[in-house]
């Protein structure tokens, strides 16, 4: 078998490059362990909150020391002022109904906001809890009073035969118990949705930028190294396939990609305790398949590439696009046209499938879809990999 | 009942408007060691690979062992040596012999002798399990032609083989050459080392893209009447020049 040939040389190459391997397994740990704790500690920032026609009350409720509020007009609409001023989140009150606009560009400021405001409403209602109780003591010892009243009265009044005015003392202190204010709270969100921690939902991504990043890197480089060695050439002076080269690469290299996934997803579950929804076996399908389209077009690049540095020159033209439009910011909010390049990137349809899976439990039926497409890149890649060759032979 | 190996007829290839084989052909018979001797840049290397089907020739046809080229199934019955050494050099000796033997097909239970007589063949035997990036010039070379070896194939081509080879090896290597000649192979060497001219069979000086002059060495010498094949070269080198002016 002429593939597993070439995939245990692969894997024995692989294995003997230390380092390498390092930057595969270890290097993708370090940048989320980095983004764990640059996204979720930031508890020394100040959330900005626009307030208006809020009850002073509750205003100042929930005042902390981590959000700072702003006052503004009635009639501001909560888009324009989060928008020009930048705030954190805008809290608008008609009568008992609050609602709340978050900008969630940054969901740790959202958080923040969410937390004050929390706390504001669960401080309020103590303090009226506190307040009715007050009520009901003041009540009962003004009821002990009138019924002393009463009694010293109808003492006297047994005496003077007088009854009119105690019917009138008995009712008045209940009427002062009001019940205390609730509000209703409703929200919005202008980037994201409630759950997004930073992490939470940039993390399913970053897995498979991470994957499809080094696979695209390492695979590339290494074809690149067998072309310019002459090794490729020497290949091609054996019975091998064009395709049976490739095939052995892709599993090669598929293995790695699966190992690493493996390990970062594993890590994030049991180090950052990360929430989860859909199935982890479909997260690291995704990601196999995520790696397949970056091995065939790593491969198919190199052969445009006369050197590693002329590999790299590739990040910035291939990789860093696919980054913004792999759903770390938010595809449908872009203009028209851009939503259109989005589709052209392998990592637009690996980052949706992997956020659907990780953040809203979806199962494999309800990402088919993208699997079949990014399968599509990876067929059409090799085949152009398995047509490029024939340069080297003929057939 | 096949007598020739290789038999190219009428072979022209360019490089964009560098013609670099004009009408070349060749017949390399079965059990014959056959030279290409030619300077550097004369089309040695883009004729060998021709023959093995790897460049796409412009005109002419090349056979091999009765199979018109280019044909993968026939790969299995050559043995490669190509003119820079191919081979991992993150990978031990042995690995890079295994690796191309079960590329060729070798079966299991033949891989470790067929790797052991091919590692003799070459004297790598002690340092076969030492990386091959810690190899010098000559040990690669040897490694090569090791594993050009490894299938046991029925014809070896064989682009440079002796180049950073000490001379003990080099009688060694020839050795094994005429061993594996008498027992029926055929073998086509490129070289421009001259005293190993001598040793071929049957000789093709090839310069400027052009057969200048084939024969045996003898044969060759006698033709020329100079005592070398060296001497052979370079007259029909001036020859050649001459009969360019002349147009």
């Amino acid at each position: 078998m002429r593939v597993i040939a070439i995939f245990k040389r692969v894997i024995r190459q692989m294995l003997r490059d230390k380092r390498t391997l390092a930057l595969m397994f270890i290097a993708p740990l370090f940048i989320l362990s980095l983004m764990y704790f640059l996204f979720n500690t930031n508890s020394a920032s100040v959330a900005q909150i626009g307030v208006s026609n809020v009850d002073a009350s509750l205003v100042k409720a929930v005042k902390n020391k981590h959000v700072k509020l702003h006052y503004y007009a009635k009639t501001t609409t909560a888009k324009t002022a989060v928008r020009e001023d930048n705030l954190a989140a805008f809290i608008q009150q008609k009568s008992g109904k609050l609602t709340v606009t978050y900008q969630n560009s940054q969901p740790s400021d959202s958080a923040l906001v969410r937390q004050a405001l929390q706390g504001g409403l669960t401080k309020l209602r103590v303090q009226a809890l506190v307040a009715a109780t007050n009520a009901q003591k003041q009540a009962l010892t003004a009821q002990a009073k009138a019924l002393k009243t009463v009694m010293a009265q109808q003492k006297q009044v047994m005496a003077a035969q007088g009854q009119r005015g105690a019917t009138n003392a008995t009712t008045s202190p209940t009427a002062k118990l009001k019940a205390p204010k609730t509000y209703t709270v409703t929200s919005h969100y202008l980037y994201g949705s409630s759950d997004s921690t930073f992490f939470d939902t940039f993390l399913p991504i970053l897995l498979g930028f991470f994957v499809f990043f080094f696979v695209f890197l390492i695979s590339g480089i290494s074809l690149l190294n067998e072309r310019t060695t002459g090794t490729l050439t020497r290949l091609l002076a054996t019975p091998i396939r064009r395709g049976e080269i490739i095939s052995g690469y892709l599993l090669g290299y598929g293995l790695f990609a699966l190992v690493q996934t493996l390990i970062t997803v594993t890590f994030a579950l049991t180090v950052f305790k990360i929430h989860m929804l859909g199935s982890v076996w479909l997260i690291l399908l995704i990601n196999f398949l995520l790696a397949l389209v970056a091995l065939s077009m790593g491969i198919f690049v190199s052969t445009f590439a006369n050197s590693e540095f002329q590999m790299m020159q590739f990040i910035p033209i291939l990789i860093v696009p696919q980054v913004f439009f792999s759903g770390l910011i938010p595809v449908d909010q872009m203009a028209t046209w851009l939503q259109w390049i989005a589709h052209i990137f392998p990592l637009y349809y690996g980052g949706n499938a992997l956020m659907d899976v990780a953040t809203r439990g979806v199962t494999l039926s309800g990402v088919a879809g993208e699997l079949g497409i990014l399968l599509g890149f990876t067929v059409l890649f090799t085949i152009l990999n398995v047509v490029g060759m024939k340069r080297y032979r003929r057939v | 009942m096949r007598t020739n190996t290789i038999e190219v007829t009428d072979v022209a290839k360019s490089f964009g408007d560098n013609p670099v084989l004009k009408q070349i052909s060749l017949r390399l018979p079965v059990g014959q060691i056959m030279g290409l001797i030619g300077p550097s840049g004369a089309g040695k290397t883009t004729l060998v690979k021709a023959i093995l089907g790897m460049e796409k020739v412009d005109a002419g046809t090349t056979t091999v062992l009765g199979t018109t080229m280019p044909n993968r199934q026939i790969m299995q019955r050559i043995g490669y040596m190509a003119q820079s050494d191919a081979l991992y050099e993150d990978l031990t000796a042995r690995e890079n012999i295994r690796f191309f033997a079960e590329l060729m097909s070798v079966p299991k239970a033949k891989l470790t002798a067929a790797i052991d007589h091919a590692a003799t063949v070459v004297n790598l035997t002690e340092a076969l399990d030492r990386r091959v990036s810690a190899y010098s010039g000559g040990m690669k070379r040897r490694l090569s032609l090791a594993i050009a070896l490894v299938q046991d194939p029925d014809l070896l081509i064989l682009d440079e083989p002796t180049v950073g080879i000490d001379p003990e090896l080099r009688q060694q290597i020839w050795a094994e050459l005429n061993q594996l000649r008498d027992a029926g192979k055929s073998i086509l060497v490129t070289t421009h080392v001259m005293d190993e001219a001598e040793r071929c069979d049957y000789l093709m000086l090839i310069r400027e893209g052009i057969a200048l002059a084939q024969g045996t060495p003898g044969a060759l010498e006698q033709e020329y009447a100079v005592p070398t094949i060296e001497q052979v070269f370079l007259k029909a080198g001036r020859l050649q020049d001459e009969s360019h002016r002349d147009i």
